[in-house]
């Protein structure tokens, strides 16, 4: 059957087969044949990305992490909450009547790595910021099903009580600069002072955070805590800056394709 | 195992291992206060066991039969029971969690027993683990049968089999003490991957050696996708895991990419895994086994090569389909839609290669589960890409995304294709490996063949019902034009797939446990047999090292 569904192009396989007849005695000639056949459509998808100019948007007043926030997107990352939580609405209308605005390529533009998803096995994310109170977040992070009685998400109580490290928060700052996200020498020099100050307004360091991030950063007891910054402090920071870094979103006000 | 090994090689490993073990421990010094540190310990017990062994049989005689004239198996056997114990790990903690998604509080409020931490030990697990390891010893063994020539050394298939354990354990360990880039399929860390690549260059050298000393004018198809899958897995592993340690003292990197680009790498990457890791491979597989065990030809030299370059030149293409509707510029997505059909071509070219290959040898399908589980493979591997390209359509991808449709759609490949043409390949190797008249229970093999049938149809038919109402839900709008459904609503209506889903994983996880008792069997009971001309050779007289075309 094949054969006579194929017969028009008999002189086109005769050839293809003759001269791979030849070429499959040599291994380095397939192997040079793979890696080219192989790079053609990652050059051609992949390297425009970075040179063409409105691949992503431009926006002057994007900020950047906070280090609490940058610490609670690491411990995000630890706990492999983007396996079941997408943080990219779509440009469909439910999406962004479910939602809000759909997702810029500009907000992820600081985020190494991108925590788009690709399951949701709960809710997109990517507007969660301010959606619900610090104290919410944290009873629902301790125990969901408190909450949302129908919830299948994990508890996540041990956050609580586990003090936030952040020694290494300069480390992970420079790190960040190498890569590109813009932060000063003064924010990776003060960064464990800032991410202490952020989650302890009483405290001495919350007047830097504000200096070095905007008068609009949240300066919070976040985890409702004033004795030690946890790593509960540090996710809901995080959570409650998702969507919040620009408001070009919402000033384009974008409405749905579909 | 160590008898086989001269004296200069035992010295060799001596060397490999010990200078392991003394990496292993630095890291566990310099990364006393974070969970590298661990890994550290993990690296240094893993080499130090090794040194061990080989320090112990240090002295014994060495090997006095003229080796060139036997193939090399060692590595291939012990490949084979890594593939087997990896495949009981991985698909165990599948059905764990998925029970969790059923009975969330089955985690027991332990930190490291989440969803979110276990979920990678899952995939890893069996992509990696029972893949990778299967992969890697069929490829031993096919390499050189094709080639007619035995491996060129002694050192280096170890040294690929174990290192890439070694990677594997990482990656797994790591999840479960925290230690992941998030990126799907390639979570392990900055020096995993390091390590991943040494390994993988010393696999690369060591095919095109064993190439290099064969018997036969020509390169058998199936080493074509052996060699695809080597050398694309190296360019999209070293591409995608490009970061930047925040300190060559800690687990922890950054990637150098970072949103749209780094999504656009990130589905390259992991579409390709699936192409390169979880396709090509396993076609070189079918293309030497299912044509053995069917003792037919391959039905079509140039319906293989079509196949073969239309896969190569396609696949790479087709990762933007992950991201419809995003951020992500249209052109790109267009692109990807447009060869993720186009690749149903090549796609259906193997898979119809593979079926009318059985022409002739149907009955031998209905008597023989070994060879069942290779065809059942080939009709997997047409379902699941034509699905695979259907979904890849923008607005299908409109309501399967982000749902449960995915789950289903990746586990009709993983299951039905991947681990089906694996069992059956294992089955029609392990005789031939330990030189065995046959598997100790063929009624195990039938067992085991109907169980991972039926759970892969269970567990595929409950995720299409519950991606599809997840997705029809979430867009189903009232009469006042507002959602009918809230998220939670979505959520409940999946209760009952969730348990179907992890029952059909548990029939497939029980048939798994089956393989590999009857392969422990098969080694201590079932009496010797030499296979008849399994040897090197140059002669042209004797039949072909696969069944030739008439």
């Amino acid at each position: 059957m094949f054969k006579k569904i194929l017969k028009p192009f008999a002189r086109f396989f005769d050839f293809q087969a003759r001269t791979h007849y030849r070429m499959e005695r040599h291994s380095m000639a397939l192997t040079f044949g793979i890696i080219a056949a192989a790079s053609v459509g990652g050059i051609v998808e992949i390297a425009p990305l970075f040179t063409i100019d409105d691949t992503v948007e431009a926006d002057p007043n994007m900020r950047v992490y906070t280090p609490l926030e940058q610490a609670g997107r690491d411990i995000y990352i630890r706990e492999g909450c983007y396996a079941c939580h997408s943080q990219m609405i779509r440009t469909l209308r439910d999406e962004v009547e479910r939602y809000g605005p759909y997702s810029l390529a500009v907000e992820s533009q600081y985020d190494h790595p991108m925590l788009w998803g690709s399951k949701r096995t709960g809710p997109d994310l990517a507007r969660l910021g301010d959606k619900y109170s610090d104290d919410w977040q944290v009873r629902h992070l301790v125990n969901p099903r408190d909450l949302v009685p129908e919830s299948v998400m994990p508890q996540y109580a041990f956050l609580l009580e586990t003090l936030l490290r952040t020694d290494d928060l300069s480390d992970r700052l420079s790190a960040l600069r190498a890569v590109g996200v813009p932060y000063t020498d003064e924010m990776i020099l003060n960064a464990a002072y800032d991410a202490t100050g952020q989650a302890n307004p009483d405290g001495p360091h919350a007047d830097g955070v504000t200096e070095r991030y905007g008068d609009a950063t949240a300066v919070r007891y976040f985890d409702g805590r004033s004795d030690w910054v946890t790593e509960m402090d540090a996710l809901v920071a995080y959570l409650q800056i998702l969507g919040k870094l620009t408001d070009l979103p919402e000033q384009m006000q974008p409405v749905a394709e579909e | 195992m160590m008898s086989n090994l001269t004296g200069a090689e035992r010295t060799k490993a001596m060397i490999i291992t010990g200078f392991g073990a003394m990496v292993g421990l630095l890291m566990a010094i310099v990364g006393h206060d974070d969970p590298m540190g661990a890994h550290g310990w993990i690296t240094l017990l893993f080499f130090g066991v090794l040194f061990f062994v080989v320090g112990n049989a240090f002295y014994d005689p060495e090997p006095t039969e003229d080796r060139a004239a036997l193939y090399y198996d060692d590595p291939t056997k012990v490949g084979i029971i890594l593939a087997l114990l990896w495949a009981v790990v991985g698909m165990s903690m599948g059905v764990w969690v998925a029970s969790q998604l059923a009975w969330p509080d089955l985690r027991f409020d332990a930190a490291w027993s989440s969803f979110g931490r276990l979920r990678p030990v899952h995939t890893s697990g069996v992509i990696f683990g029972f893949g990778g390891n299967a992969l890697i010893a069929t490829s031993y063994h096919i390499m050189q049968r094709t080639s007619r020539a035995r491996m060129p050394d002694q050192i280096s298939p170890w040294f690929v089999l174990l290192g890439f354990n070694l990677f594997c354990i990482l990656a797994a360990s790591g999840y479960i003490m925290g230690i992941t880039q998030s990126k799907e399929y390639a979570e392990p860390e900055w020096y995993a991957d390091l390590w991943l690549v040494v390994v993988w260059v010393v696999y690369f050298i060591l095919y095109m050696r064993t190439l290099a000393r064969r018997n036969e004018p020509h390169i058998y198809v199936a080493n074509w996708y052996y060699l695809s899958f080597i050398l694309v897995v190296a360019i999209l592993h070293i591409v995608n895991n490009l970061a930047l340690p925040a300190s060559l003292t800690g687990a922890k990197s950054y990637s150098l990419f970072s949103g749209v680009q780094d999504a656009m790498t990130q589905w390259w990457y992991g579409h390709n895994a699936v192409a390169f890791f979880l396709t090509t491979g396993f076609l070189g597989m079918l293309y030497y086994f299912l044509p053995k065990r069917a003792e037919r030809p391959i039905y079509s030299y140039r319906l293989s090569i079509l196949s073969f370059w239309g896969i190569v030149f396609f696949y790479i293409w087709v990762g933007s389909h992950h991201l419809h509707y995003t951020a992500l510029p249209y052109w790109v997505q267009t692109l990807g839609m447009t060869f993720s059909i186009m690749l149903l071509v090549p796609s259906w070219a193997s898979a119809g290669n593979a079926l009318m290959t059985l022409n002739g040898a149907w009955h031998k399908v209905r008597d023989d589960a070994t060879l069942r589980f290779m065809m059942v493979a080939a009709v997997f591997y047409g379902l699941s890409t034509f699905e695979g390209s259907f979904m890849a359509i923008r607005p299908v991808n409109g309501l399967s995304h982000y749902t449960d449709w995915t789950i289903g759609h990746v586990h009709s490949g993983a299951m039905g294709w991947v681990a089906m043409i694996t069992f059956g390949s294992i089955y029609a190797l392990v005789p031939v490996l330990w030189r065995r008249e046959t598997m100790y229970s063929w009624k195990a093999v039938e067992w085991h063949f109907w169980l991972a049938l039926t759970g892969t149809v269970i567990y595929v038919f409950a995720m299409w019902n519950s991606g599809i109402i997840q997705g029809l839900m979430w867009r189903t709008y009232n009469e006042a034009g507002t959602l009918r459904y809230s998220f939670v609503d979505s959520l409940v209506a999946m209760h009952p797939y969730y348990i179907a889903r992890a029952f059909g994983g548990l029939l497939f996880l029980t048939g798994a446990c089956i393989c590999l008792w009857n392969v422990v069997m098969t080694i201590r009971r079932v009496p010797l047999l030499a296979p008849a001309l399994d040897y090197p050779t140059s002669s042209e007289a004797m039949e072909p090292a696969v069944p030739a075309a008439e």
